[in-house]
């Protein structure tokens, strides 16, 4: 269980959170919406200890993030942001292999080869594992960091709006991948995510934020109402189901 | 604990690239190996293995000047452009090294105050206050580029090459007024004819040191994915930062004080091996080292015959060389629509 308390971040005048306490259980897949400023990638970037708090704690089951040696908690939780501009010339292979770092420090096991194949088949990689990340389409490349993080063999897996940058089809990939990661391989998946729809149809539970709060935390049944979307989004919104899915209409 | 992934067949085929890897080493082994040779026999006064045989004079020369100078066009070579690339890695940008970064120009003022202050000091003093200042200018342009929101490539290079320009600019300020212009020259451009015996061991130092790259190589390659990533790993970054940026000064400083400044070297290198070999660290270091020996090795040579019984020093013919290739390198990378 990931434990929020009291978390505060300041900006100099801007509180970006203020004193969020939240638990995200173990397994299944967690969604964190709220319009764009809410603190979600704050919140995130604060648990996957890629950023200070100003105030609070975080532990992930039980172990303080801040306390905990870096390739200790490297092994429980792992974190991958948007992608940032500079590509390294690493192999697709190359790059899953240093998702191991926690556990091998760069001396692979025979074990650690068996996860970075499983990862690279586990997101459709192999025919691409040996070329370069700079020769890749951003979708592509999106799958080989996923595919890092995955091979890193953590129990929680963080991501900041892992749909970025990909197309309608590669977003519905990027996601059954997500929940097949959870399903299949026991993962906790907590993603970022700005689609409310995809956060309706792929998600065990939605935490929506709004000015540096946790709102609401539910089902996707519980968040995918008009009146809390009101609330979080400031916007009218239509629920239809489709297929057993609530589905958000608010293009006008 | 976690669940495993579940899929059998570890790839075996790329688990030991070891020979297919192994061959073309050897051969540019071998290919630096021969530049040395024949570096070793190029030069003002005629030597051949024959008079090496029999006249003990031509022996002295060689072994007093011309197999030192050619050990530390190899050392020196090699550590210049490991310390590019380990700027490449740590700052994630493909345009730094030494001297677009301020860290040649900050090892310079540090041995010119030396020399102000302290006229006799001995080599070693020297040595040290080239590698503090180097450092002290290495992170003042680590920490103007935390300070900055603009981090596109080119910038990042334009920052340390003004701060560079600033730097240098107040040394060469400080020598006019103390007449100590001439030696300043000494130190900015690369030059091997005075390496003698006596002269140049320190450069081993800095060899070693290429050798330590090796062995960190891969949380070098790890800090090369970005911050964010380095963390998430759990690699202790700043201190892969701390380590890497004083491996720089340390290069910098040692290579400044005993041959002068090398330009481009550390840029063109790195650039050349991360096109073929990739960027990883623990495959490119022995690449990055036998083309930076051999790249040196070869410009000195042309320094040497090229105004024939004249020397040029070698910093000029590796920045005409350096340049050409940074050019080729821009172009190319613009004919590929790269970032």
């Amino acid at each position: 269980m990931i434990e929020l308390t009291d978390l505060r971040k300041v900006y100099g005048d801007d509180t970006v959170l203020r004193d969020v306490s939240l638990r995200i259980e173990r397994g299944g897949v967690t969604s964190i919406i709220g319009p764009n400023g809410a603190g979600k990638s704050t919140m995130l970037t604060i648990i996957g200890r890629l950023l200070k708090a100003d105030g609070g704690r975080v532990t992930v089951d039980d172990l303080d993030t801040e306390r905990t040696p870096g390739r200790e908690m490297a092994k429980r939780l792992s974190i991958l942001r948007q992608e940032n501009r500079f590509t390294t010339r690493l192999t697709v292979r190359d790059l899953v292999r240093f998702g191991r770092y926690p556990h091998s420090q760069g001396r692979l096991t025979a074990e650690d080869h068996r996860h970075v194949e499983a990862a690279l088949g586990f997101l459709d990689l192999e025919p691409l594992a040996d070329r370069f990340l700079d020769e890749l389409s951003g979708g592509q490349r999106q799958r080989a960091y996923v595919a890092m993080v995955l091979c890193q063999d953590t129990d929680y897996v963080l991501l900041d709006e892992p749909l970025n940058n990909l197309d309608m089809k590669h977003a519905v990939a990027m996601m059954r991948q997500i929940r097949s990661a959870a399903d299949t391989l026991g993962k906790s998946v907590v993603i970022v995510i700005h689609d409310i729809n995809f956060a309706s149809a792929y998600s065990d539970r939605i935490v929506a934020m709004r000015d540096g709060r946790v709102v609401h935390t539910g089902t996707p049944e519980e968040i995918m109402t008009p009146e809390v979307l009101k609330e979080v989004f400031d916007l009218d919104v239509r629920i239809e189901e489709v297929g057993g899915t609530r589905v958000g209409v608010y293009y006008r | 604990m976690a669940t495993t992934l579940s899929r059998p067949e570890p790839g075996d085929r790329t688990r030991s690239p070891g020979l297919r890897a192994a061959l073309p080493l050897a051969a540019a082994f071998a290919a630096v190996l021969a530049l040395s040779v024949l570096s070793l026999f190029v030069g003002a006064s005629d030597i051949s293995v024959q008079r090496l045989l029999e006249d003990p004079e031509a022996r002295e020369i060689f072994l007093l000047s011309r197999v030192p100078r050619t050990l530390a066009l190899v050392l020196a070579g090699a550590a210049m452009s490991v310390a590019g690339l380990i700027m490449q890695m740590l700052t994630q940008n493909r345009f730094v090294e030494p001297s677009t970064a301020g860290t040649a120009e900050s090892a310079a003022l540090g041995i010119l105050l030396v020399t102000l202050f302290f006229p006799g000091a001995p080599l070693t003093v020297k040595i040290t206050a080239a590698c503090v200042a180097a450092l002290l200018g290495t992170g003042l342009f680590l920490g103007i580029l935390q300070r900055i929101a603009l981090k596109s490539s080119l910038i990042v290079p334009l920052v340390g090459i003004m701060l560079g320009a600033v730097i240098g600019a107040v040394t060469t300020f400080i020598a006019l007024r103390f007449d100590l212009l001439q030696s300043l020259g000494v130190w900015q451009s690369g030059d091997f004819s005075g390496i003698m015996r006596g002269r140049y061991e320190q450069l081993w130092l800095v060899g070693l040191l290429a050798v330590t790259a090796y062995l960190i190589a891969d949380r070098l390659t790890v800090a090369g994915l970005g911050r964010d990533i380095a963390v998430n790993v759990g690699l202790d970054h700043r201190t892969v930062m701390a380590v890497g940026v004083g491996i720089v000064a340390v290069i910098s400083g040692v290579t400044v004080v005993v041959v002068g400044m090398l330009p481009f070297l550390g840029l063109v290198v790195p650039n050349l091996v991360s096109m073929t070999v990739g960027d990883h660290v623990r495959r490119g270091v022995p690449w990055v080292c036998l083309l930076g020996s051999g790249v040196l090795v070869l410009c000195d040579i042309v320094s040497r015959v090229i105004r024939m019984p004249f020397e040029i020093p070698v910093g000029s013919v590796l920045g005409v060389v350096g340049a050409a290739v940074f050019l080729y390198m821009l172009l190319r990378r613009n004919a590929h629509g790269a970032r």
